[in-house]
């Protein structure tokens, strides 16, 4: 495998709609940018990959579309793994250069899921037609399950998945494309309509519309384009049953855990707390941080929900999480995954617009499908982590 | 102001349920709940598929399971979304006396317009059984929804 590093990274400003754009204008608008951060222009790219998950957009096959602003008559491709779809379009980028087939490739993800009127029922088509559509199972239903088994287990409050909320809502404030922008307290999370039980609106994630790009460069191009790139470390995908009902314990994230283990071996990680810096996790739902926190091993089972309420994961503690607000105030669901990715690089690079201090190490994750899929990346400030 | 051009996806489709669960849903017609063993791993699975997931191995062994079971999780759904059901509404995993996996099922039978209260009612362990449609048509709406049996 050759080394690989992020040396750009577009972001378009998110919002419920992008009433200014079309599909391909929108990715057009987070290409440029990518390409302009990374010091090049289109000629220097050598593929494409692309990244949505059908059909938010209403449109089925936006890559069609969006092609057009996407490298028209360069190598071309197209993933699709539900919410984890930007971080595999991640890995399929990188992995187009870690391969030696190509120097210079794009990974660009556009989604507009602010314009169907409801996001619930696409979701609810994921579900087979067999057995479980007919439940009006969508994501927000599969989150307040787990969060009614984690604090039945655990004792988790409400105020601890609360200040989950806070923290990711007071980080979003200093990140200019994120959505939501909104200063809350704990009382607003407690007293906003219950959605799904135990989940009420403030730890729910808002429907974005809004495209992210990310430029991957062979280790020789990535020091001509800049002197900080994000080099990527390793990655790691899962993917789990299709029945919810087969995970034999919702509390604990198995397939999360064992994706976290097989990163954390090709990393060289010993302990995950101690040695990465800053994590940008896909928790579209203020339970799933805590799930994910517990299976990355940043915290013991059943203790992730003590870090955001004692200060850990916010921005000047050990373990920030999601310093760029997260996926609670910014959800293009099919380029989400590559926010994380794009945030967690920028951190290592310095550059971003809610930097932890001497951030080295980065986490980017994302699931999708009903709990089905992971995806995760590491990216450094090195080229090997200092051991 | 830009031009806002609406658009609405209205497209039929058939869907096949397969040899396979065609029993379990043939079985439902008659109240009874099927799911299968896996030869390998000896889990019974239900909902029943063709093959273990886990093993890679075809499931040819039909077992019949309770219509009653123990509430795995719960979460009751108070936002109305478009083409999704009529909120209030409860939905849950329910292990199935008999089978190693939980079903995706509605709950019911209980008042849910406080999530705390019925939370406590339809709590994770909660003994129930399922109330069926008057005349099953084998689909997996026959069972309406599962509620809490006094123990």
């Amino acid at each position: 495998m050759k080394r690989v590093a992020v040396v750009g990274v577009g972001q378009t400003n998110f919002r419920t709609r992008r009433d200014d754009k079309t599909h391909p204008e929108l990715t057009r608008e987070a290409v440029s940018r990518g390409l302009e951060h990374a010091g090049i222009t289109m000629d220097d790219v050598d593929a494409f990959v692309f990244g949505t998950m059908d059909p938010f957009d209403g449109i089925n096959c936006p890559d069609r579309w969006s092609s057009t602003a996407a490298g028209l008559g360069k190598p071309f491709m197209k993933i699709s793994t539900g919410g984890t779809t930007g971080l595999t379009t991640g890995i399929a980028a990188y992995q187009h250069v870690a391969s030696g087939l190509f120097e210079v490739v794009v990974a660009v993800c556009t989604q507009r899921v602010g314009e169907n009127v409801d996001a619930q029922p696409v979701l609810n088509t994921a579900v087979d037609p067999i057995y479980e559509r007919h439940s009006g199972v969508g994501a927000i239903s599969v989150a307040a399950i787990q969060a009614t088994v984690h604090m039945q287990k655990y004792g988790t409050t409400e105020e601890q998945m609360a200040w989950v909320s806070v923290k990711d809502h007071e980080n979003a404030l200093k990140n200019p494309y994120a959505h939501i922008q909104k200063k809350i307290g704990v009382e607003d999370v407690l007293s906003s309509p219950v959605v799904s039980s135990p989940l009420k609106l403030y730890e729910c994630c808002p429907r974005s519309d809004g495209s992210v790009a990310i430029v991957f460069a062979s280790e020789e191009k990535a020091e001509q384009m800049r002197d900080n790139p994000a080099w990527v470390i390793a990655e790691s995908s899962i993917s789990d049953s299709y029945f919810v009902g087969d995970r034999p314990d919702l509390a604990v994230w198995d397939s999360l855990s064992i994706a976290g283990r097989r990163l954390y071996r090709l990393a060289g990680i010993d302990d995950p707390k101690k040695d990465i810096d800053v994590a940008e996790l896909y928790s579209p739902f203020t339970i799933q941080e805590i799930l994910e926190l517990e299976a990355l091993g940043f915290a013991d089972k059943g203790e992730g929900a003590r870090l955001a309420e004692e200060g850990v994961t916010f921005i000047d503690g050990d373990m920030p999480t999601n310093p760029s607000g997260g996926v609670l105030c910014t959800n293009p669901i099919g380029a989400t995954g590559l926010v994380r990715l794009g945030e967690a690089s920028l951190q290592v690079m310095g550059e971003a617009s809610n930097q932890v201090d001497g951030a080295e190490v980065a986490l980017a994750h994302a699931w999708g499908g009903t709990l089905q899929f992971h995806a995760l990346m590491l990216v450094s400030s090195h080229k090997k982590l200092r051991r | 102001m830009v031009l806002r051009i609406e658009a609405r996806w209205e497209i039929p489709y058939v869907h096949s349920a397969g040899e396979h669960a065609t029993k379990f849903f043939e079985a439902l017609k008659e109240k009874r709940i099927l799911g299968v063993k896996c030869p390998k791993c000896e889990r019974v699975l239900v909902p029943p598929r063709a093959f273990c997931e886990r093993c890679y191995v075809d499931t040819d062994e039909w077992v019949e399971v309770k219509d009653e079971g123990v509430i795995e999780t719960v979460t009751i759904n108070y936002a109305r979304f478009t083409g999704l059901p009529e909120p209030p509404y409860a939905v849950g995993i329910v292990k199935l006396d008999g089978a190693d996996t939980g079903m995706l099922a509605y709950l019911g039978g209980v008042d849910l317009s406080d999530w705390k209260k019925a939370h406590e009612k339809l709590n994770v362990g909660t003994r129930v059984k399922a109330v069926w449609k008057g005349k099953p048509e084998g689909r997996i709406t026959d069972i309406l929804y599962f509620r809490p049996v006094e123990e």
